[in-house]
């Protein structure tokens, strides 16, 4: 199962524009197409649009489905309207992170999940081995495809597409019936742009594609997809989650609701609500004209190894090399000197407020 | 179609060298910048050193990953381009100009000599 290597399927598509493909959590996915450097300013600027077919759909559903949605989430699944979202963590009995999400409420029981690709498979089967009788989980990932359409002008090229309305508001989600389908749309992103993400069957992937590229879309790839996410200090599942880092000391402790009952990794969480995570994701810049920090370089203070690179990058919006890594609390406060090891050679870095850049900073 | 100069001589890891005397000029094939597009930064070898054909000199950084350069001939490295310290997207507008990465003194002629000519490198690329 892991062996074959995925399709989009808007593959005809990238191919058909000239786009770069390379493997991504086992599935052939666009990297770039002009280059990350264009497609990244056009999000910041204008509109671009990424296939995100990969991603996984789940629909839960049943009753009481958000009273058990809590028990296995960290959020609060169950204070959602219908028709509003929220991100959410799923984690292990240790508080680690099997993987970060976007719910959204479609019905009084009834909930569609938005999962990373790579996860798909792990996360279904942790979902059904908690899951009470009475409710239904499927796996829908295979028959959708997504985009997300990110940017400044992203609200104004959907009303030009359906008719003058507006994409639902800030993490709502809507169903909209056009050209025969029937589509999810939901308005969030991983970008720190206004936009919003677009599900429609699978088969019917490619001319909506096209449709927005004919409205002014610009294509993007996955290269811009991550640094925009880091600049915006989105965590990436991997990078920077893992079974063994929580969302207290990944800063995501905004997830994490305690006055909702018992969940799945509480305990871990509590504590380290009461008394302080020993290690925290820091944020950090390159304090001069380096090489960009990347995942896996050792990080120094004071001349002694203090962790890693979770993730990192030379922005492009800011034109500094920019970072995340776990390091001792102490350590992580902002304005602590660091050093990066690009190749054995230091680089200094100095340890900044998370997130890196801000709409409309 | 990328520019593939009828001077010069290829590896087949996509650097080129200019023969000038007993000096190699090297840099990177106009189809290896367009592969790495955005160059951000470069690491250039030291002046001095001794290096091997196939051993890595310097690195090619863009934005999402760092290439390794490596030396198509022997020799000893006599100068680097300081211009890529302040402007390393010189790699991408002038591949076969002010894009080039070092020059080293050749203790093996014959090696550069074994390279392929315009010719053989665009079949390697497929063009």
């Amino acid at each position: 199962m892991q062996d074959e290597v995925k399709q989009t399927p808007l593959r005809a598509q990238h191919e058909a524009i000239g786009a770069r493909m390379m493997a991504f959590a086992g599935w052939n996915m666009p990297v770039q197409y002009r280059g990350i450097r264009e497609e990244h300013e056009a999000v910041r600027t204008r509109v671009g649009i990424f296939d995100i077919s990969h991603m996984g759909q789940f629909f839960v559903e049943g009753p009481a489905v958000g009273q058990w949605l809590d028990t296995v989430l960290t959020n609060h699944a169950n204070a959602l309207e219908p028709g509003r979202g929220q991100y959410t963590l799923m984690c292990n009995e240790k508080g680690g992170v099997i993987d970060d999400l976007i719910i959204y409420r479609t019905s009084a029981d009834a909930f569609f999940l938005v999962v990373n690709a790579s996860m798909i498979d792990t996360d279904l089967q942790w979902l059904q081995q908690h899951c009470p009788q009475d409710i239904t989980l499927r796996d829908e990932s295979v028959n959708w495809a997504g985009m997300a359409v990110q940017g400044p002008e992203s609200a104004a090229l959907y009303a030009k597409l359906f008719d003058g309305t507006e994409p639902p508001a800030r993490n709502g989600i809507a169903e909209i019936t056009s050209d025969g389908d029937t589509c999810l749309v939901c308005r969030t992103g991983y970008t720190g742009e206004d936009g919003f993400e677009f599900f429609c069957p699978a088969a019917s992937g490619g001319k909506w594609w096209q449709c927005f590229l004919d409205g002014g879309a610009e294509p993007c790839g996955l290269g811009a997809r991550d640094t925009l996410r880091l600049e915006a200090s989105y965590p990436l599942n991997g990078n920077d989650l893992s079974p063994e880092r929580t969302p207290i000391e990944a800063g995501l402790k905004f997830a994490v609701k305690f006055d909702k009952g018992d969940f799945i990794g509480r305990d871990v969480l509590a504590e380290q609500v009461e008394n302080g995570p020993a290690v925290r994701l820091a944020g950090f810049k390159m304090t001069g004209k380096t090489a960009p920090p990347r995942a896996h370089y050792p990080v120094l203070h004071q001349g002694e190894v203090v962790g890693e690179i979770a993730s990192g990058t030379l922005s492009p919006t800011l034109g500094e090399g920019i970072g995340m890594g776990y390091l001792p609390t102490a350590l992580a406060a902002p304005g602590t000197p660091l050093e990066i090891d690009v190749r054995g050679r230091r680089f200094p870095a100095e340890t900044v407020k998370k997130p890196f850049y801000k709409r409309g900073s | 179609m990328s520019q593939i100069p009828n001077d010069l001589k290829f590896a087949t890891s996509h650097e080129w060298v200019r023969i000038e005397g007993d000096v190699a000029v090297v840099g990177v094939s106009d189809h290896a910048q367009e592969e790495m597009t955005d160059v951000v930064f470069v690491e250039l070898p030291e002046v001095g050193r001794t290096v091997a054909a196939g051993e890595a000199v310097a690195v090619v950084e863009c934005v999402k990953a760092a290439s390794d350069i490596y030396s198509p001939v022997s020799g000893e490295i006599v100068d680097a381009n300081g211009a890529l310290e302040g402007d390393p997207s010189l790699i991408n507008s002038e591949p076969y100009a002010g894009g080039w990465i070092y020059k080293i003194k050749l203790s093996d002629p014959s090696e550069a000599d074994a390279m392929m000519d315009a010719s053989a490198y665009a079949g390697h690329i497929g063009q």
